[in-house]
């Protein structure tokens, strides 16, 4: 199984996982139109860390017994069972805010609307994570860990 | 070949199908639940009042799940007794089910205390789909309600009614309502906010007489509160509380004191018999005891806890706390633990408070340690403080960061952190 791992002693601050997970998760796909013409603006899911000299991403760890699936209200928050990852389907979502009281990592972020939650879904369907694709200085990689 | 019986199917006893079956895929697995179609979200049955969500939206496993889980689903049928000599649960139709592992998840009930007038027409309660259903056939003919107590279920029925259209007032007999999760400030914040969608709020009151309709006395007209004002209404919501469903283990070898008492394996006094979710009484990590702690990520865990157990693989129970969110009345809530200590000199208290972006944080702290969260509008970072206070980490280093806007793991010294967290 991969997942992504944050390289602290590689991360710069610039903030452009931000970005392409912004563009990512937008409807357009365009970054001009995804940050000047969408309304509302689509959310990054990554956020980047500054607490100078450190910086990091966060993202979803897709944990193993994550606690976020034990404590959804709604059925919202699921493992898939192909990919071993942690899902999480709007449509079925309440936006009770339980998942983001109860992760560790702070990954779960209300969504533009403000109506549901919104959270790293290692861009379901890409080889590569936008993130990891797009950072500059090898800060983000993604990593082989055992099931 | 194991056989799992377990009365009651909605959060905890559908956690504990799913722990059972990761464990046991060949054992026979049982559920006795009264509801028809238990496996739907409780909390959501607001939602289904205000018209937010509708009846597919609020199931919480599909429709398939008893099948796919090979599980024979009881629906719709009532556990009246147990015989725990003889290992069996008779159910009202007079039948009786063989267990060899039992899990009573039958949940908790509303509370009613005796008021004049509670037969009649338009009384409801709101803990289940049927009440839900119920209530929202009668919404077209009526438009003003009166809830009875302001706590979580008061407030969130409160606010579907208010979507519906209706003039609500909510009586509360506290001082304030949410009394039991919000510290005075956060309190008014939330009456603010439900006065200017409408509600009338009156507390230290309580409804002492419920009244009919002059042409139909069956009917609910009104109510009358303790100070005897009236206050006229087509329906009466009873919103005080609910206590756990025990009933079944009464006369019986299992202990209880309000709920179901459990240790930390959800066991109960008596062999091969487990308990989870609001009937039980399990173990609180900030009070250090048993506790009633009636929330639904409680009771997933505390099922999957006995699930586990139950199919032979060891799980001990962390502990919960009261852990409450809120999305009601446009204001993101989260409170956790020990929020509004009764003496607050014994704590050292930690609060920022923006009036104009109606921000307020509030940590408790007791030997440098997290003990309560308190957070409204700015919440998204709750779960990295309730990791700190779940860890029992000392926070004297970075305690004034904690309430600042960019707190977050960078804040944590890079020690804590690579200890706290495998990684970043
Ligand atoms: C309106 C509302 C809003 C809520 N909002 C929140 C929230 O935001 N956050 C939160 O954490 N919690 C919330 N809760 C609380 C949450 O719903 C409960 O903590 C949770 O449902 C407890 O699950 P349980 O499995 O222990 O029991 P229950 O959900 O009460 O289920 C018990 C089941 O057992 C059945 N049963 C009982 N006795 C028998 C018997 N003798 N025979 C057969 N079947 C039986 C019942 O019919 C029921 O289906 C809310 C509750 C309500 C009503
Ligand atoms: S959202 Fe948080 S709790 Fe859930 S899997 Fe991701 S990191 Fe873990
Ligand atoms: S906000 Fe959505 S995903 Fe999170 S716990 Fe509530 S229903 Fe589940």
């Amino acid at each position: 199984m991969k997942r992504i791992v944050a390289k602290e002693e590689f991360c710069i601050g610039c903030g452009l996982c931000e970005v392409y997970c912004t563009v990512q998760h937008s409807q357009s796909k365009d970054i001009i139109k995804a940050y000047n013409r969408e309304n509302p603006r689509p959310i990054s899911r990554v956020r980047r860390e500054v607490n100078k000299p450190v910086s990091f991403a966060v993202q979803c760890k897709h944990c193993e017994d994550a606690p976020c699936v034990v404590a959804c209200l709604s059925g919202a928050m699921k493992r898939d069972e192909s990919t071993g990852l942690v899902l999480h389907d709007a449509e079925k979502c309440m936006g009770c805010w339980t998942c983001i009281m109860v992760c560790p990592y702070g990954a779960i972020k209300m969504d533009a609307s403000s109506k549901v939650v919104s959270k790293c879904d290692f861009c379901f369907g890409l080889e590569m994570p936008a993130c990891v694709a797009n950072c500059p200085n090898g800060a983000l990689v993604l990593m082989e860990v055992k099931p | 070949m194991a056989k799992y019986v377990i009365v009651g199917a909605s959060a905890a006893g559908i956690s504990a199908v799913e722990a059972i079956r990761e464990v046991d895929p060949v054992g026979t697995v049982t559920v006795i639940s009264e509801e028809l179609c238990p496996q739907y979200s409780r909390p959501m049955i607001s939602d289904l009042v205000s018209g937010k969500a509708d009846f597919k939206k609020m199931l919480c496993r599909d429709s398939q799940f008893w099948v796919k889980n090979n599980v024979e689903a009881l629906t719709g049928q009532k556990a009246v007794s147990l015989n725990l000599k003889e290992k069996y649960v008779v159910l009202e139709n007079g039948n009786c089910v063989s267990f060899e592992k039992l899990l009573i998840a039958t949940g908790g009930k509303p509370f009613v205390p005796k008021i004049e007038g509670a037969e009649k027409n338009g009384v409801f309660t709101f803990t289940k789909l049927a009440d839900a259903e119920r209530l929202s056939a009668m919404l077209e003919k009526a438009q003003n309600a009166v809830v009875v107590g302001g706590g979580l279920i008061g407030v969130s029925v409160t606010e579907a009614l208010v979507k519906r259209g209706l003039k609500v007032t909510l009586v509360e007999l506290q001082d304030k309502i949410l009394s039991l999760i919000l510290d005075a400030t956060a309190s008014e914040i939330v009456a603010d906010l439900m006065e200017i969608a409408g509600v009338t709020i009156v507390t230290g009151q309580s409804v002492q007489r419920i009244l009919g309709k002059p042409e139909d006395e069956s009917s609910v007209g009104g109510v009358v509160l303790t100070n005897g004002e009236e206050v006229q209404c087509d329906i009466v919501i009873i919103a005080i509380g609910v206590v756990p469903r025990t009933e079944l283990v009464s006369g019986t070898d299992v202990k209880t004191n309000r709920g179901i008492l459990v240790d930390r394996f959800m066991r109960t006094s008596a062999p091969d018999v487990y308990a989870s979710g609001d009937v039980a009484e399990a173990y609180d990590f900030v009070y250090g005891e048993n506790r009633l702690l009636p929330l639904w990520p409680l009771a997933q865990l505390e099922g999957k806890v006995a699930g586990y157990n139950m199919a032979g693989k060891k799980a001990e129970y962390p502990g919960g706390t009261v852990m409450s969110s809120l999305k009601y009345f446009g204001i993101p809530i989260i409170s956790i633990g020990l929020v509004n200590p009764k003496n607050p000199h014994d704590y050292e208290i930690l609060t920022c408070y923006d009036p104009t972006r109606r921000v307020y944080k509030k940590l408790v702290l007791k030997g440098n340690a997290i003990v309560g969260i308190l957070l409204l509008n700015d919440i998204e970072r709750a779960g990295i403080m309730f990791n700190l206070m779940k860890n029992r980490v000392n926070v004297k280093k970075f305690k004034q960061a904690l309430l600042s806007d960019n707190f977050g793991l960078a804040t944590l010294p890079p020690s804590l952190r690579k200890t706290l967290y495998l990684e970043v």
